[in-house]
């Protein structure tokens, strides 16, 4: 790409204060006509910050932003969208239960005289939206029915929907935000086809992510964020990885856990047979059985929706089992309650840590013994023993490196890391046959990943049974000993994980039998 | 403990004491100056008339003795919103589980008797008339609780539902069944209780009787269960995160049930000490009004039972005190209820407090209640 | 509206009205018997039509509203006092009166609707509590006023309650007439005039119970067919999707809450100047919270909340008829005919329907849930 290609936007001098933490400071940033241009950086970084701030959902404290040589102001979305700024976001802007017509049209309603009158009480014409929509999918060829409410599409589908809509919208600049996040690395591959679609026909992108290797495939610049600055700029053909990472991070990060090859004994986790119903009474988990052994990880690897989050209720006793068989340390735990599995020999850290792992209001101390609250020493007769939470909170704030002014401020003080590793304290100090840590590093820094990692591996070491579940297929290669593919509620390989490569994964996640 | 750790946990203690009054002393005195704006608007005067609520209220041994008479059930009732608020629930059945627990607190203390042929000792009758009380307010607050758990209907609709079927069953026994058949009787009410079934006065010549000391009794018991016991951490658990207290293996359905079954025989038991300490009998539509204050004063209160005690002296004030105030100044009664109304809008948007006097808006947001999703 | 609660409603409405005609066919024909029950639910039905209309703006905007029964309490009183104002102060015929008492109560709803609307849209109140601050509100200043206007001695009308200019007047759909022409032509047996009877007293009804029925097929088209409406219902499911696509999330919530208060306020006319000529404290007597069962029955849609409010105008009718027919009942079933017993129905259809084995329902996804960027 010619350096001398036109600018498109620009956002110069961009500052944003959020309570506590400087999210954007004095961020400079630009993108050239139909170019990718990747903003690159971890999480808490102030890549979505900045992409919010130019879509005009937030308002930035400071700066400009220029968009084809003029200054614009922007107080709404609708500025951005007026501009021909269009955004996907992470989490799809999509209603479930609207069809994709009333989604795409939704903000932008054409009514019957084919002009767009503002009209409140106009009929909505959903024939003539339709017969856009279906234009538009045609042409790049992305195969979706106007007409099919959203919450059935796969997410796959939903995000061609999202692009959709801001092509119906006219955007010539499009932002898309961790749009890999919930795909393939077959679907991501149809994505980036998808991209390079889109530049042909002129349109500029801001492509944001975390994950290298996709940024070396798809961008032709990179731009590099670290703690709300921008840390440095890359061409793809002259970097890799390592030098990313580095840039991304600020010091020099080793990819890989360190860990001894697993020695595994007995079977502390069987599951035979087991089928499951997800939350709509649909089968989400269909005759699944999987092993594992003590000393060893077996990590579940597939794309979300695939019946992990299912399965670790499941096994938690979170979620009633239909039929099939779950042994724990011997004892059948396919009907029991969550306080009698725990009790038998489970740690569980839970997907959503904010909603499912801790109690917010609560204090770091009572969060430490959520559940264990009703055991010697923290509770005798009936009544709570103020002296052992405290001394158990002060331990494991210690021993697991919670970074807390103080064992009695609320959990909801803490950083998204450190509360993460009082769940981890609490979970793995117990003393359990089997940990299932279900994406237990979701949204965290590369320091705090590093340390659950090594924590995870330190039970493994110590004979404990280790399942994790991710979505991350980076995380599952460098933790697993043993990996096993889920793929629409079933396990359709389990492989030694350091037999495989990812693209062999990557083919399983996306329902390619092995042979 | 060493002396750091005690530091640390005080030092946290003192600043939620701090903030816990704060902002209700504000609302308070909001609402008193608005209340006043609206007195002087329909043309009375405002001063006078806080002066003949203060003098109602506090003025004379007498007043000061039936200030507690009011606070009585006012403490328990509005114990039992704290503590379903504490499990995340909204109990506004308050109304009806107070009169169920007044009618059979009645129908036990003058039935009792009749029933056994002769007058069983004081110790077994009251307790049975309380317990009975106690034991309908349970069932009734639990029925709502186990449909919120069980079903998902939510209470807050169930709860209101069952306030409309006491009152007519209570209205029923009162005029048919249960009616005082006493030929110069033609109000609907029950016959006196027993001696034995009656809680005794503190004083001899002032109304305030034993129930007072029951409820401060209540607001411990309650602040020991709520913080002490493992089942409070549970009760609580479930309050604050419904999701992380079923992860960590509470039986969050059973515990949902509990609690409201709780708050109602806290409900229960206002109307029963109302029926054995004071009245003596219970009479139809005297505890009406009851189950709304009871909320307000939980929500001054900050769910906590030392606030939820000393917001429902506030409001016992405020209603001993109000006869006087009409009396003297022609300003009707109900204006007490304005300003209680515009207590509860300040304490419950207490960012429009904060915004009138610049304070900071410092720990959580408590979630009380949720939509009728969950 | 599924099939199975659909079924479900009209099972209880043919109980309600076969137990009347059970009663009473001896002493009047069935159909008559049919007529006036039909009529007479509809009427009735009126207050829980509007307050659930109510209730669908507000929540499927986002924003719960147990607020309603307080905004009917009070714009019953509101809308009654401004009745006898234009009556007795400044001397305004009966009819202007009673119309600028509805006015006053529509803007009464609407108003009480923005207070809530502040406090659990911009203060991001509790919006349970929310809605309990507004009910109790209503209640200690219409009581508060009522006393002070009507019993003060040095109130401007001395201590004496005035007479109210009345109440609406019916307005008579000419169905009878139409069906009578029907007979007349068809050569005219008594059956075929007593049908017409039956079914004109159906479209005899007071303008505010009409006007409620237009209002359900008028917001069911709004909500489902046009832009206002699908704006409405992205901002209760997903306002951040809303905002992304420039809809101002905070306005849309608040001008549908608004609009649901004056559904609320025509409710509360329908009480002092539809119903009766008078107001008493707490008369709306849990109508609000009723509506909000019929609401969440219903679904959310206007169609279905009106099927649904008319189960519980049913079983208020039946409590009405069976008093014509106290003579042919049994001494020894008048227990049942009582307020205690009859009076109990709606409030126990509205615990078992929330158990929802009449069907599930489902709110709007950010139902109750204030909205921060």
């Amino acid at each position: 790409m010619a350096d001398n290609t036109k600018i498109v936007l620009e956002a110069k001098g961009i500052t944003k204060q959020f309570p506590g933490v400087l999210a954007n400071d004095n961020v400079n940033f630009n993108l050239r006509e139909g170019e990718v241009h990747a903003l690159l950086g971890e999480n808490g970084a102030g890549k979505s910050t900045l992409m919010n701030i130019l879509y005009g959902l937030y308002k930035a404290d400071g700066g400009e932003v220029i968009v084809n040589g003029q200054p614009i102001s922007l107080h709404s979305p609708k500025d951005a969208i007026v501009h021909g700024i269009g955004m996907v976001h992470q989490h799809f802007m999509l209603i479930p239960v609207f069809s994709v017509t009333e989604n795409i049209m939704l903000g932008s309603e054409t009514d019957h005289r084919k002009n767009p009158t503002e009209a409140p009480l106009a009929k909505l014409d959903r024939e003539e939206v339709s017969r856009l929509v279906q234009a538009l999918s045609d042409k790049y060829g992305f195969n979706i029915d106007p007409s099919s409410l959203v919450g059935d599409l796969p997410v796959g589908v939903q995000q061609r929907v999202e692009i959709v809509k801001a092509l119906y919208r006219h955007a010539s600049i499009l932002i898309l935000d961790e749009p890999t996040a919930v795909l393939t690395p077959q679907e991501a591959d149809d994505l980036f086809n998808i991209i390079r679609e889109l530049k042909k026909q002129g349109v500029s992108i801001i492509f944001i992510t975390h994950k290298l290797r996709e940024v070396l495939a798809i961008a032709d610049r990179i731009t590099v964020m670290r703690g709300g600055k921008v840390v440095g700029s890359a061409i793809p053909s002259e970097s890799d990885e390592h030098q990313l990472a580095t840039m991304m991070v600020g010091r020099e990060v080793i990819l890989k856990v360190d860990k001894e090859p697993a020695k595994p004994t007995d079977v502390v986790l069987s599951v035979k047979n087991l089928r499951v119903l997800d939350q709509r009474d649909l089968v989400a988990i269909k005759d699944l059985s999987l092993e594992v052994k003590a000393g060893e990880i077996l990590g579940v690897a597939g794309v979300q929706g695939n019946g992990q989050t299912e399965l670790a209720e499941a096994l938690t006793g979170l979620r009633k089992i239909e039929s099939g068989t779950v042994t724990l340390s011997g004892e059948d735990v396919t009907h029991s309650t969550p306080r009698h599995i725990t009790n038998t020999g489970l740690a569980h850290i839970p997907e959503d840590r904010q909603k499912h792992g801790l109690v917010l209001g609560y204090t770091v101390a009572d969060n430490m013994i959520l559940c264990d609250y009703f055991k010697f020493p923290f509770s005798q007769n009936a009544m709570l023993q103020q002296k052992a939470i405290d001394v158990n909170a002060r331990k494991l704030i210690e021993d697991f490196d919670v970074r807390t002014p103080s064992p009695y401020v609320s959990a909801s003080k803490l950083s998204g890391g450190n509360q993460q590793k009082v769940i981890v304290a609490r979970e793995l100090s117990r003393q359990v046959d089997l940990v299932i840590a279900s994406q237990p590093t979701r949204g965290l820094d590369v320091g705090s990943i590093e340390y659950i990692h090594n924590q995870i591996v330190k039970m493994r070491d110590r004979g404990v049974a280790v399942l994790v579940i991710s979505a991350e297929l980076d995380e599952i290669l460098a933790l697993s000993d043993r990996i096993a593919v889920m793929y629409r509620g079933e396990v359709v390989a389990v492989v030694e994980s350091k037999t495989v490569s990812k693209e062999q994964l990557g083919l399983w996640m996306a329902g390619g039998k092995p042979d | 403990m060493s002396n750091s750790e005690n530091n640390e946990r005080w030092k946290s203690a003192l600043k939620a004491v701090k903030d816990a009054i704060l902002v209700p002393t504000l609302a308070i005195i909001t609402a008193v100056i608005v209340g006043g704006l609206v007195i002087a608007v329909v043309g009375g005067d405002p001063f006078a008339a806080y002066a003949g609520l203060f003098q109602g209220a506090f003025g004379s041994v007498k007043a000061i003795s039936e200030t507690g008479v009011w606070a009585t059930p006012y403490i328990f009732a509005g114990l039992a919103v704290a503590l379903a608020f504490k499990g995340g629930l909204f109990n506004i059945g308050g109304e009806g589980q107070l009169a169920l627990g007044a009618t059979t607190s009645a129908l036990v203390g003058y039935g009792l008797p009749l029933w056994l042929g002769y007058e069983p000792p004081m110790y077994i009758h009251l307790t049975l008339a309380l317990g009975a009380g106690a034991l309908v307010g349970f069932i009734w607050g639990a029925i709502p609780g186990a449909l919120k758990a069980y079903t998902g209907a939510h209470e807050v609709i169930n709860t209101i539902m069952m306030n409309y079927i006491a009152l007519n069953v209570v209205s029923f026994l009162m005029n048919g069944p249960m009616k005082d058949h006493n030929p110069l009787n033609v109000i609907a009410r029950t016959p006196l209780i027993a001696e034995g079934a009656r809680i005794a006065p503190i004083f001899s010549g002032l109304r305030i009787h034993w129930g007072f000391g029951l409820a401060l009794l209540a607001a411990f018991i309650v602040w020991w269960l709520l913080w002490k016991t493992t089942l409070g951490f549970e009760i609580r658990t479930v309050g604050a995160n419904p999701d992380a207290a079923k992860y960590a293996g509470i039986n969050v359905k059973k515990i949902m049930t509990l609690t409201m079954g709780l708050s109602g025989m806290l409900a229960g038991l206002a109307g029963s000490i109302e029926v054995t300490g004071l009245n003596y009998r219970h009479e139809l539509g005297f505890s009406s009004g009851y189950g709304f204050d009871a909320i307000a004063i939980a929500l001054l209160g900050k769910n906590h039972p030392v606030g939820v005690v000393l917001a429902a002296i506030l409001f016992a004030a405020m209603r001993n005190g109000a006869t006087r105030m009409q009396f003297l100044t022609q300003i009707p009664v109900d204006i007490i209820s304005v300003i209680q109304a515009l207590i509860l809008l300040f304490v419950a948007a207490d960012s429009i407090v904060r915004y009138i006097y610049r304070i900071k808006q410092s720990g959580e947001k408590v979630v009380l209640t949720r939509g009728w999703g969950g | 509206m599924d099939w199975k609660r659909f079924s479900f409603i009209a099972f209880i409405i043919a109980i309600l009205f076969g137990t009347v005609v059970l009663v009473g066919y001896t002493s009047e024909p069935w159909i008559l018997i049919v007529g006036s029950m039909m009529a007479t639910t509809i009427a009735v039905a009126t207050p829980l039509t509007l307050g659930a209309l109510s209730g669908v703006f507000c929540e499927r905007s986002g924003v719960v509203n147990i607020g309603i029964e307080g905004m009917m309490l009070a714009s019953a009183f509101f809308g009654w006092l401004g009745s006898i104002y234009m009556n007795t102060i400044f001397g305004f015929g009966a009819m202007p009166s009673l119309l600028v008492g509805v006015l006053i109560a529509i803007l009464t709803g609407g108003l009480f609707a923005l207070l809530h609307a502040a406090l659990s849209i911009t203060y991001k109140v509790d919006q349970i509590i929310g809605g309990t601050v507004i009910n109790i509100l209503a209640v200690g200043i219409t009581g508060f006023l009522n006393r002070q206007l009507f019993f003060d001695k040095n109130s401007i009308f001395q201590g004496n309650v005035p007479h109210a200019p009345g109440v609406l007047p019916v307005i008579v759909i000419p169905v009878k007439q139409g069906i009578e022409w029907i007979c007349s032509l068809t050569g005219g047996t008594e059956g075929c005039y007593v049908t017409a009877n039956a079914f004109g007293k159906v479209f005899e009804q007071k303008p505010i119970a009409i006007f409620a029925v237009i209002f359900v097929f008028v917001a069911n088209y709004v909500i489902f067919n046009t832009r206002w409406g699908l704006r409405m219902r992205a901002v209760g499911e997903h306002p951040k999707a809303a905002d992304t696509v420039g809809i101002n999330v905070i306005r849309t919530r608040y001008l549908n809450v608004v609009i649901g208060g004056f559904f609320a306020g025509l409710a509360g006319a329908y009480f002092t100047l539809e119903s009766v000529p008078s107001f008493e404290p707490l008369m709306t007597n849990g109508r609000g919270f009723i509506s909000l069962a019929a609401m969440i029955f219903g679904n959310w849609t206007p169609i279905g909340a009106w099927a649904a409010s008319l189960v519980f105008g049913a079983s208020q009718a039946l409590q009405i008829n069976l008093q014509f027919f106290r003579t042919s009942i049994p001494p020894e079933w008048s227990f049942f005919q009582n307020s205690y017993a009859v009076g109990q129905i709606p409030y126990i259809l509205t615990m078992i329907i929330l158990t929802g084995i009449i069907g599930k329902t489902s709110a709007p996804a950010a139902d109750g849930q204030p909205y921060e960027k």
